[in-house]
């Protein structure tokens, strides 16, 4: 089990750095939404774990909020307002 | 042995998502960045919850695994899509060495 956390802690922190270190502000929004599916699937490991099923709830609506926050960010940098 | 199955999808999904993270590092631009994370991680993450809706038995957790593995399957290539569209029209440009723009060849028409 220590193994699948460290390999999650891996992609994390690959993506943390690609927050950091990209260059454009696309790259970024790439690595925002990679890292909140990483996340995801850091809620559903740990729901196994404890047995606990709030947890996956945790992680259903973390999907939705970076699923929306994405959506806002492609707007934003396609330089349109949210309506159209 | 269905234990061992969930187990074995869990480590596999895991193996998908360290995959996509270092397309996400090593690749020069950001639509190679976008093709090759979104669809590693994406396909790594539904592996992922599918092993641990095997491995932890009929219950809440399995239910709402399920649901989450869905709601990624349809979100995620719907928020690679929009990236995809915004940083086209934002003005970043392809790599030097890509080869084809059938985007910016529709567009041009």
């Amino acid at each position: 089990m220590t193994a699948f956390f460290l390999g999650l802690f891996a992609c994390c922190f690959m993506c943390l750095f690609r927050i950091g270190r990209g260059p454009s502000a696309p790259d970024r929004t790439v690595a925002i939404d990679i890292l909140g599916i990483v996340i995801v699937g850091f809620c559903g490991l740990m729901g196994l774990v404890t047995g606990k099923d709030f947890y996956l709830n945790v992680g259903l609506a973390w999907a939705l909020l970076s699923f929306i926050g994405t959506i806002a960010l492609a707007k934003f940098l396609e330089g349109r307002s949210f309506d159209d | 042995m269905i234990d061992i199955f969930g187990k074995l999808l869990i480590a596999v999904g895991i193996l998908f998502n360290i995959f996509g993270c270092i397309g996400l590092v090593r690749f020069p631009d950001v639509y190679n960045r976008l093709q090759a994370s979104t669809k590693c991680v994406t396909l790594g993450t539904i592996m992922l919850l599918a092993g641990v809706a095997m491995t932890s038995g009929s219950g809440p957790i399995c239910a709402k695994a399920v649901i989450c593995a869905v709601f990624i399957l349809i979100t995620a290539p719907t928020a690679a899509h929009a990236i995809a569209k915004g940083s086209y029209a934002s003005g970043v440009k392809l790599w030097e060495q890509s080869v084809v723009d059938k985007y910016g060849e529709d567009k041009k028409d």
